[in-house]
């Protein structure tokens, strides 16, 4: 770690130490998972410049800018309100804010996965000219996917204002509670898939495919109320799906369906909110363990990228 | 604490080269069932080097084509691992492996340049601070909001320059580019590399160039395949690494090494060297003396596609004179079995110091070298006039 009090100054060809002794570092040293958390934070700027790179690479030379990542949710919005309530009148009243509420945690999540795999591969110009804690690539991949769902969330609210469905207030904190969750689950397989990349290109193929089955497992065009009640006592399986707990709180958040009839399938899950932040954290503790399987199996990798690229 | 700013102690590196590079899984599947093991081949591109650079110092790093110096340089920038082995490096270490790396062609100069800083290290604040000094070495004050993607490649060199040796690394590492831009910028650079000296900051240097390290670098290292043959000053470096070469009879040019070339290499080789003073009984000049040198050959087969190079070197690798024949349009008509060639330096204004001469045969366009002895033969010059230094510069004070 470097810091600029750790600095050495130098007057006149005499070394002058201003602050604390100069870090060694031990280059072929292994280092830790705790080194590594800690060689990723001192290069925090180097990750937050990174994420505006994206950005702003993605919008550079375009009038409209980021009005562009906008138009994508807003046709989900506009075509899915359109052919559910007028072509196949929906069960689902508001289908298009109902999808989405999930769309909207689920393009994050799916976004921060396609972008990191590559992350590693596309910066080779850097990974082979300089160092820095390699881990930051795969992560600011996934802070530009995060920097815009939240600009996509502004089409939800414009939308939510059209048609006039107000957001459930009191569980918002769980809406920041899956974005936490999906994050760290995120950054796990991320962080995992970038190290592979380097190695197997068609990774990032077998991502594909992979994301647009989970797409469809996870219950974001149909609502889970549905799934449910055919699975009856072995709900808990479509629950194996780590995604469906940060998706399903999304669209009990957001879109916030109103309670069913006598008779009716609910929607999503009408169980209280802690039973929301249960299946989170489920999320949460998966996402945990797969990050740190990952930390491990990129430091072993690691070491060959230089030779690999 | 030692006062070494980099310590490389055994260190090892292998390089696998499979064949096929490892692009696909379905290559990865097939070429295992086909063939379980055997497709790859081990290349150690470092053999057990152990180095200690002191701060401040300006280290040197020489030897042929492949020998491994930039494979050192990269492992000291933690781009590669080693294999074996450790380096322990101080403070804040700078790469400048490639002018430029890093920099992204949509993104405008201070873009790049914030990006440069964080990669480094360097805070927010920091980097917008150094920013004026940035621009302005690199004399592209006006381009900060230009996209890198519509600068010349002398703008985006200058700008890589310049980014290095303005975040203020602690220890700098620089593989061949030294030599960019144009000739006022090469000053220019030279003599921030000057700077960076006297403020004390280390700097490791790999070069070609026996001029820069004789007059850049403190010290300098030898590799050979990978061996470290030698860490000393750098005249005896680049005597070590001119005797490594000779021994090997033929200095391999980059484009090189196809068994083609090797096969054509032999057809024509030297077989002696003799100098003729304008005395016999002196061998040795004295300032301003001719000096004549007969170089004997022998050639395999008829051929005329050949020329005669020499060059003239003073003890610290200077490089004083270099020729051919073809710059001097006498091209030989044809030579055929044993002849001698004559080339007669008319004059020789050097002042007293001994000189060496390298000598080489390769063909018109330069692609194929059939043979290369440095320190073919060497001579001494007894300075006879009042003059000191090297040269004989005719020279007079009027009052
Ligand atoms: N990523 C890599 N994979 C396989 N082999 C490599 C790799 N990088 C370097 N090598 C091999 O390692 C050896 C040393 O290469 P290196 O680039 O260190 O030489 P060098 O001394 O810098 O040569 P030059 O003077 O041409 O720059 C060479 O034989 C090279 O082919
Ligand atoms: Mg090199």
């Amino acid at each position: 770690m470097r810091s600029s009090e750790s600095r050495l100054r130098f007057v006149s060809g005499e070394l002058s130490d201003l602050g604390a002794l100069p870090d060694v570092v031990d280059v072929a040293a292994p280092r830790s998972i705790s080194q590594r958390a800690r060689d990723v934070v001192a290069h925090r700027s180097l990750l937050a410049n990174l994420v505006r790179r994206d950005l702003r690479v993605r919008y550079k030379g375009s009038v409209l800018g980021f009005f562009w990542s906008l138009l994508n949710p807003a046709m989900y919005l506009v075509v899915f309100s359109f052919v559910f309530t007028v072509f196949l009148p929906a069960r689902v009243p508001l289908f298009g804010i109902f999808m989405l509420s999930g769309l909207l945690i689920w393009n994050f999540f799916n976004g921060s996965l396609a972008a990191a795999s590559n992350s590693i591969v596309e910066n080779r110009a850097l990974v082979q000219k300089v160092w820095f804690p390699r881990e930051i690539l795969p992560l600011a991949a996934l802070g530009s996917a995060l920097i815009n769902m939240f600009l996509q969330a502004v089409v939800l609210v414009i939308g939510s204002l059209a048609f006039r469905n107000a957001p459930d207030v009191r569980a918002l904190p769980l809406v920041i509670y899956a974005v936490i969750a999906t994050a760290v689950l995120a950054a796990g397989l991320g962080i995992l898939l970038s190290a592979l990349t380097v190695e197997y290109r068609d990774v990032s193929h077998l991502l594909d495919v992979g994301m647009t089955a989970w797409f469809w497992m996870s219950a974001v065009v149909f609502p889970f109320g549905a799934v449910a009640v055919k699975l009856g006592e072995n709900q808990w399986l479509a629950f194996l799906n780590p995604m469906l707990a940060p998706i399903l709180a999304f669209q009990r958040a957001l879109y916030d369906p109103a309670p069913s009839l006598p008779g009716e399938t609910p929607i999503i899950p009408e169980e209280s909110l802690a039973w929301y932040y249960g299946r989170v954290s489920i999320t949460l503790a998966i996402g945990v363990v797969i990050l740190f399987i990952a930390l491990r199996v990129f430091a072993r990798r690691e070491d060959s990228f230089g030779d690999q690229l | 604490m030692t006062s070494n700013a980099i310590e490389v102690v055994d260190v090892s590196k292998r390089f696998v080269l499979s064949h096929a590079g490892p692009s696909s899984l379905k290559e990865r599947f097939v070429s295992r069932s086909a063939s379980p093991r055997g497709e790859d081949t081990d290349l150690w591109a470092l053999k057990g080097v152990s180095l200690e650079i002191e701060r401040g110092e300006t280290f040197g790093l020489l030897g042929h084509n492949g020998s491994g110096k930039s494979t050192l340089l990269k492992c000291i920038a933690r781009t590669l691992r080693p294999t074996t082995g450790t380096i322990r490096t101080v403070g804040r270490v700078a790469a400048l492996l490639e002018l430029g790396a890093g920099f992204h062609p949509e993104l405008t100069g201070r873009e790049n340049v914030s990006l440069n800083a964080s990669i480094l290290g360097l805070d927010e604040a920091e980097a917008e601070s150094r920013l004026p000094d940035v621009f302005g070495f690199a004399e592209l004050a006006g381009f900060e909001d230009t996209p890198v993607k519509h600068y010349s490649s002398g703008m985006f060199a200058r700008l890589g320059f310049s980014v290095a040796m303005h975040l203020e690394p602690d220890t700098l590492l620089v593989d061949e580019v030294l030599s960019v831009g144009d000739e006022s910028f090469q000053r220019k650079c030279l003599g921030e590399v000057r700077r960076f000296q006297r403020e004390g900051r280390t700097i490791v240097v790999v070069t070609h160039s026996a001029d820069m390290v004789r007059h850049v670098c403190d010290r300098a290292a030898v590799l050979d395949h990978g061996e470290l043959q030698m860490v000393g000053p750098p005249p005896a470096a680049i005597r070590t690494l001119r005797e490594l070469l000779n021994k090997r009879g033929l200095e391999i040019p980059r484009e090189m090494g196809s068994a083609a070339n090797l096969e054509q290499a032999q057809a024509i080789v030297f077989t002696d060297v003799q100098l003729r003073y304008n005395d016999p009984q002196r061998p040795w000049l004295n300032p301003g003396d001719p000096l004549e040198i007969v170089v004997s050959y022998d050639a395999s087969q008829p051929m005329d596609d050949v020329a005669v190079a020499m060059e003239i070197h003073d003890s610290g690798g200077n490089r004083l004179l270099g020729v051919n024949s073809d710059l001097l349009d006498s091209a030989p008509n044809s030579v055929d079995g044993t002849g001698t060639v004559v080339i007669r330096l008319e004059s020789v204004p050097l002042l007293g110091g001994s000189y060496s001469i390298a000598l080489g045969l390769h063909n018109h366009d330069v692609s194929v070298s059939y043979d290369h002895r440095e320190e073919a033969a060497s001579f001494r010059v007894e300075n006879s006039t009042p003059l000191d230094g090297r040269v004989q510069i005719p020279v007079s004070i009027r009052w």
